[in-house]
């Protein structure tokens, strides 16, 4: 799960991370009170969508007056930014987060994550502040130093020295460096986050550090016990259909092919994708009905698929484990009733019962196209998704 | 032969009062897996199915049967717990079936495992079989065959269609072992291979990985080192998976440019091992790289 800038800051203010003063607005007018409250004299008015790129696509601009607050509050309020991870339909603004102008000295970079090969959290240092932190890992794997958090004792203080040093810092700002650090990894492990990433962390002109911008994401298997960072999900940074899905336990994931795909696990799942793409198609999505496709789940997977007018085909692939295929045919059955089937489908089953699950489908009237195996079954998929726009054409 | 079960096996499952615990618990045994004792804290002095006893506790349930291996149904914020218990009461192998654990509890059960004797199947992984004499898991019981073909896979269905394929081949499996699609786990690919490379029941191996992390590319280093007599067959998913986005499985991610199905591939293939053209051809690959070397699998 991710939260917005202006969440990430109050986290931080909440464990003792130094950052700079602001306030979110959620009008343009409030954009000028938040202003007033603040020193300045300088500003920054910052669009708040989860997308990153932000100040590239125009969505950051600092002034120096209160006119120029509210003009660029008007401007950025509402507008669809588009940044390199919004794609290029964009993200609509509807928060801003104005806060005080930085006096800034030396651009940092500062992450925290997971390294799942240690099974430990890592910490990112760089002194490439306010690049993309992927470029510099690319181009200057050197320039990024890493130290290791140990579970069983916590973050030591010899290696917040390390970091603090590797930053090029001296002075106070070392011992600031110690305790921003392990108020950063209390957070960490306080809240379940799997990243904390500051890009960038300032040096002010008085040595000062301070967090800048602010980027968390959790764990969305521990948010059961985080019902306040629960509070903080914004439903119109998501996908209507992906929020949707999750409403029913679907995994779902929006494409933009034109094949849907309705599978049973994960991986499963991501093969189906694979070969309708090696088959010369695209998927529209990955959808995982998990062990139990019921009539119930499968129904809503249905609708959510054929809502996407972009899917010309549908392939249901199942391999009914211990779930026996005539209950998935039933599922399959019913659900193509219900939404009232309006495109073609092709349906692979596999495992117990397979034999009764293939002769409902052909005996249910609804135009199923049976496959026998995944390879037919993708390949009568691209083919009846290739006719169906070549229909839709005429 | 096998690797890490077989009939004599003896099993505990903790969360078996549970509804997924106790569907899975018939299954096994029906299967014919030597289920030996329960635990559900609370639940102590019941007994399960009028045959299998249950304790309070794992230690206890050791003591009084002897169990060696434990299955795990435990509900996601008490698992990594279960795990730990399981540890400290000496239980050899320890499958984690649950999904949907908290990142930071593995980090800790795995730290915790370190140095202990147990070893840790998964988490969120369907299991391990051993065709004919034992099955700890959800898999399918009835699509394996006795034989001589290992399966490492951190898919669960994408197993199943593996073993299908063989099984329709007439080829037979060693054992095959769901390692799990979370990004902590107690086994990893390299653990199950040295497991089949010293194994002489097992005359080929295939590996199914998907995007996420680099465990894929040092297997594939570690294959061509150790284990280049037996012929391997691989096959990654999620080549069309956007990077950034959770494909289902909560390790199932590509990441600051790491991880891709391409990059995975290219390393199998560098290290001269087959790799599947489609999900469809797993076994077929594996056939055929084993009659490049004059293998004959049964």
């Amino acid at each position: 799960m991710k939260i917005h800038e202006y969440q990430a800051k109050q986290l931080f203010r909440d464990f003792g991370v130094p950052t700079s003063e602001g306030h979110a607005a959620f009008s343009v007018q409030e954009a000028v009170e938040a202003a007033q409250r603040l020193p300045g004299p300088v500003y920054v008015v910052k669009a708040q969508i989860h997308a990153g790129g932000r100040g590239l696509g125009g969505g950051v601009k600092v002034v120096k007056s209160m006119e120029a607050v509210r003009e660029q509050a008007q401007r950025i309020f509402g507008m669809q930014l588009i940044t390199h991870q919004t794609g290029p339909e964009g993200q609509q603004v509807r928060r801003l987060y104005v806060e005080g102008g930085a006096d800034i000295a030396r651009e940092l970079y500062l992450g925290m994550l997971l390294d799942r090969d240690r099974g430990q959290i890592v910490i990112m240092a760089s002194t490439e502040g306010g690049m993309n932190i992927e470029d510099v890992a690319h181009h200057t794997p050197e320039k990024i130093f890493k130290v290791w958090i140990d579970p069983r004792v916590g973050l030591q203080d010899f290696q917040t020295r390390a970091v603090a040093f590797a930053l090029g810092l001296g002075g106070k700002a070392v011992r600031q460096c110690g305790s921003f650090l392990q108020s950063l990894y209390n957070l960490y492990v306080a809240k379940d986050c799997s990243l904390v990433e500051i890009n960038p962390l300032v040096v002010t002109g008085s040595g000062d550090l301070l967090a800048l911008d602010g980027k968390i994401t959790f764990d969305d298997n521990a948010m059961h016990r985080h019902k306040d960072i629960e509070a903080l999900r914004d439903l119109d940074e998501e996908d209507p259909r992906e929020i949707e899905a999750s409403r029913w336990d679907l995994n779902y994931v929006h494409l933009d092919g034109n094949v849907g795909c309705l599978v049973n696990g994960a991986g499963l799942a991501m093969a189906t994708m694979d070969i309708l793409k090696h088959y010369g198609a695209e998927p529209a999505n990955f959808l995982d009905v998990g062990g139990g496709a019921t009539a119930e789940r499968v129904t809503a997977a249905f609708r959510i698929i054929l809502g996407d007018s972009r899917v010309h085909a549908i392939f249901v692939n199942i391999f009914g484990g211990i779930m026996k295929c005539d209950t998935i045919a039933t599922g399959v059955i019913a659900a193509a009733r219900e939404v009232g089937l309006d495109r073609p489908l092709v349906v692979r089953l596999e495992g117990t019962n397979v034999e009764l699950g293939r002769q409902m489908l052909a005996e249910s009237g609804l135009a199923i196209t049976p496959a026998t195996d995944m390879k037919d079954g993708a390949q009568k998929a691209v083919a009846a998704a290739r006719a169906y726009a070549a229909n839709l054409a005429r | 032969m096998s690797v890490l079960v077989d009939s004599n096996t003896r099993l505990l499952v903790q969360g078996i009062t549970g509804s997924a615990g106790a569907f899975h618990t018939r299954q096994c045994m029906a299967y014919g897996t030597q289920v030996v004792g329960g635990v559900t804290p609370g639940k102590g002095g019941q007994t399960f199915d009028d045959v299998v006893p249950i304790f309070d506790t794992v230690a206890a349930a050791r003591a009084a049967t002897g169990a060696n291996a434990t299955m795990i149904f435990v509900p996601p914020p008490f698992a990594a717990d279960a795990i730990m218990e399981a540890a400290d009461a000496g239980i050899e192998l320890i499958v984690a079936i649950t999904e949907g654990i908290p990142v930071l509890d593995m980090m800790r059960a795995r730290t915790y495992l370190q140095g202990r004797g147990s070893r840790l199947i998964g988490p969120n992984c369907p299991g391990v079989i051993t065709p004919g004499q034992c099955k700890i898991g959800i898999m399918p019981g009835h699509i394996h065959k006795p034989g001589h073909v290992g399966v490492v896979s951190r898919s669960g269905t994408l197993t199943y269609e593996a073993v299908g394929q063989l099984t329709a081949l007439g080829i037979g499996q060693s054992t095959c072992i769901g390692i799990g699609g979370d990004p902590i786990k107690g086994t990893d690919f390299i653990d199950a291979l040295q497991l089949f490379a010293k194994d002489p029941d097992t005359h080929g191996v295939i590996i199914i990985g998907e995007i996420g992390g680099s465990a894929e590319e040092d297997a594939a280093a570690w294959i061509q080192a150790h284990m280049s007599d037996k012929p391997v067959a691989a096959f990654i998913a999620g080549l069309t998976a956007p990077p950034g986005r959770r494909m289902g499985h909560a390790g199932a991610i590509i990441s600051g440019g790491k991880g891709t199905g391409q990059g995975k591939i290219a390393a199998f293939e560098a290290a001269g091992i087959a790799v599947a053209p489609t999900p469809g051809d797993m076994a077929a690959t594996l056939l055929q790289a084993a009659r490049a070397r004059g293998i004959e699998l049964r």
